[in-house]
């Protein structure tokens, strides 16, 4: 029991990090239906930069700075590479995102080195034991961020004119453009958003190991959540999240019990499993809005 | 059927000219001229050069197979590196030592073990299809990545196959009529690969191009451009999605089967993880480098993405702060990668139509010169 419930805490703070990545997704696809693929990178970069900065600033100013800057990196990418295709197919601007992720990731590996690197975070590695369950402070403190910054999105989207204008705009664009709201505005918001929570999901995913290049490959599993929650929710992001994560820590926890005969670890694979099923299913995720064809 | 008329070439009075395989004759020549030139060319460059050369023929029929699920009927696909690793498994087993380690048939007869490749995998193709089917769009995409996740994991895990990681099994052995085309004899190792190649990838352009002109390629490009309407026009959409993802897959089967003969030597890690789904990305680089919807354009595109790695290497030498070492910054590993994604973005930025678009644009310039109509 206690092995269960250890393996069900990683499970939340790991789908703490999906949550906060894709919440970038999902915001990105309700202003511009696209997904974002360079999302994983913008993640990996942020991490990266977090531990530069981290011994220069301390921690916890390097993840604001970091996170700011990311956001700077995406609103740049946003006005040079996506915003000239607006209008065209969504598939072709999802492509290009490939094209970006590519470029970002590149560049910011380069700042890996050869010594490992790691952020700086107060957590490493440390535990607190409630009878035979460990619970590790990183994943509780990802789980508090996410809360936090989940919280933060729902009075943004609820509170602010800029959250209204995003509503309105992601509900019908034209409608929205008729009533003033600035949509190029709200392309820029989104992206500067979702790089922000990019760079912080990095910062919790590189917390307690050394950064490498396998970060980006923590970044995809992101993609399986945005489709088992559906695009276009945010609800789907968090409730996908957590589903994905803790799936996957039980997965990884019981692999030797499940799956004797497989030597490597199926854990980084039950993501996409779920998507798969669940997708058989409902093709348009948990939360998902259908999409009605109109002739 | 009526007849050409003599000496007015641009004049169609029937369907069936129009549509015809090559259909000017400025096109017959230049066709020509292109096979012959390519057909030479092993005698005049050096092996090095041919290598790579004849790894970019490959990946062009990979690319065809891609451009006629993605470009022809509009399903973004991004999972061709597993269909293409499923081709590559399939021939090493049919072609394989029946006394290795790793599985194997020990047919090494090459249209054997090329046309099993293709069909393997294009039952894979017929398998996932009807999942995909029922997506649209971005969703598809995302599946398709996920199946070269889950694939590379089955490759890397089935030791038996594929040798398992890090240690990986040997590439099928290209026998043609009792002769093994990696011994060197009156012509070396690279130049025979490279006909062997060039042969293939005719006659999977050929095919290609037929398709896309008969009533498939038709209902291909309905479904592309609106698939309600062209459901509403009775094209089955679920079944002629199913025959792309079908025909996609066989292309890229034949692609794998091909794509380690020149190496000789490879294993699972290249299809798993990321360095599968950049695979599959260099094939959407090569199409929408070269041009979608076109089979010379996807010649062109997977040409210029093989070259790429050499270009790359050649850099140091005009831009001194490029470096070869792989532990400093930046060097030709970076540059090459970084390259793919900077290609893809100024591409569909200023030249969507991409290589076979600037083409058209010069050709279309000279043939009408001096008039601007």
């Amino acid at each position: 029991m206690s092995e269960l419930l250890t393996a069900v805490s990683s499970g939340l703070g790991q789908g703490a990090i999906y949550t906060l990545l894709a919440l970038g997704f999902v915001i990105i696809y309700k202003s511009m239906s696209v997904i974002s693929f360079a999302q994983p990178a913008l993640m990996m970069s942020g991490a990266i930069l977090v531990s530069y900065l981290s011994p220069r600033f301390g921690f916890w100013f390097a993840v604001i700075l970091g996170g700011v800057l990311i956001a700077v990196v995406a609103l740049v990418i946003e006005r040079l590479a996506i915003r000239p295709m607006v209008g065209k197919a969504v598939f072709v601007i999802a492509i290009i995102t490939i094209g970006v992720d590519i470029v970002v990731r590149v560049v910011a590996g380069a700042f890996v080195g050869s010594d490992p690197r790691v952020i700086g975070d107060p957590w490493g590695l440390e535990v607190w034991r409630i009878g035979g369950v460990q619970i590790q402070h990183r994943h509780v403190a990802a789980v508090v961020a996410a809360a936090i910054i989940v919280a933060l999105l729902a009075a943004f989207f609820r509170y602010t004119p800029i959250g209204l204008a995003m509503r309105a705009a992601a509900l019908d664009q034209e409608a929205a453009m008729a009533q003033g709201v600035n949509v190029g505005t709200v392309f820029a918001t989104s992206w500067a958003m979702a790089g922000f929570l990019a760079a912080i999901a990095g910062v919790f995913a590189a917390a307690g190991n050394p950064l490498d290049q396998n970060l980006w490959i923590v970044g995809l599993a992101a993609l399986p959540v945005i489709i088992l929650g559906g695009l276009d929710s945010l609800l789907g992001a968090v409730v996908g999240g957590l589903i994905i994560g803790v799936v996957e820590a039980l997965v990884r926890n019981y692999h030797s019990d499940l799956f004797p005969g497989l030597s490597t670890n199926t854990g980084p694979l039950a993501p996409y499993v779920v998507m798969l099923l669940v997708l058989l299913v409902r093709p348009y995720g948990l939360f998902g809005t259908k999409e009605v064809e109109r002739v | 059927m009526s007849t050409r008329v003599k000496g007015r070439p641009e004049l169609y009075t029937a369907y069936a000219q129009d549509m015809a395989f090559l259909n000017t004759r400025s096109k017959q020549v230049g066709v020509l001229v292109v096979v012959i030139a390519a057909a030479v060319l092993p005698l005049t460059v050096s092996d090095d050069l041919l290598k790579i050369l004849g790894t970019g023929l490959v990946l062009a029929i990979g690319a065809i197979g891609l451009n006629l699920l993605t470009g022809f009927a509009g399903q973004v696909s991004l999972g061709h590196a597993f269909f293409v690793a499923v081709g590559a498994y399939t021939a090493s087993a049919i072609a394989g030592d029946p006394d290795g380690r790793a599985l194997g048939l020990g047919i090494t007869f090459v249209p054997v073990w090329i046309i099993g490749a293709g069909l393997v995998a294009a039952l894979a193709g017929a398998i996932v299809a009807p999942l995909a089917t029922r997506l649209r769009g971005l969703y598809l995409a995302v599946v398709t990545l996920g199946l070269v996740i889950i694939g590379g994991y089955a490759f890397t895990e089935w030791k038996d196959l594929s040798g398992g990681a890090q240690v990986g099994r040997d590439a099928p052995k290209p026998v043609v009529l009792g002769a093994d085309l990696t011994i060197d004899g009156a012509y070396t190792q690279e130049q025979k690969l490279y006909w062997l190649f060039l042969v293939v990838l005719v006659i999977c352009a050929i095919f290609a191009r037929n398709i896309a002109r008969s009533k498939i390629g038709r209902a291909f490009a309905a479904v592309r451009d609106r698939d309600v309407a062209a459901g509403v026009m009775g094209v089955e959409l679920s079944k002629y999605k199913l025959i792309a993802f079908v025909l996609s897959s066989f292309y890229a089967g034949v692609c794998g089967s091909l794509l380690f003969v020149a190496n000789g030597h490879f294993g699972p890690e290249r299809f798993s993880g990321g360095h599968g789904l950049l695979l599959s990305v260099q094939f959407i680089a090569m199409i929408l480098i070269g041009g979608v919807a076109t089979v010379s354009g996807s010649i062109m595109g997977a040409l210029l993405i093989a070259l790429l790695p050499r270009i790359a290497s050649e850099l140091p030498s005009f831009l001194p702060f490029i470096t070869t070492a792989a532990n400093e910054h930046p060097n030709i590993f970076e540059i090459e990668v970084a390259t793919y994604g900077l290609l893809i973005i100024v591409f569909l930025l200023f030249e969507p139509r991409g290589l076979f678009g600037i083409w058209h644009r010069v050709r279309t310039y000279w043939k009408s010169f001096p008039f601007s109509y």
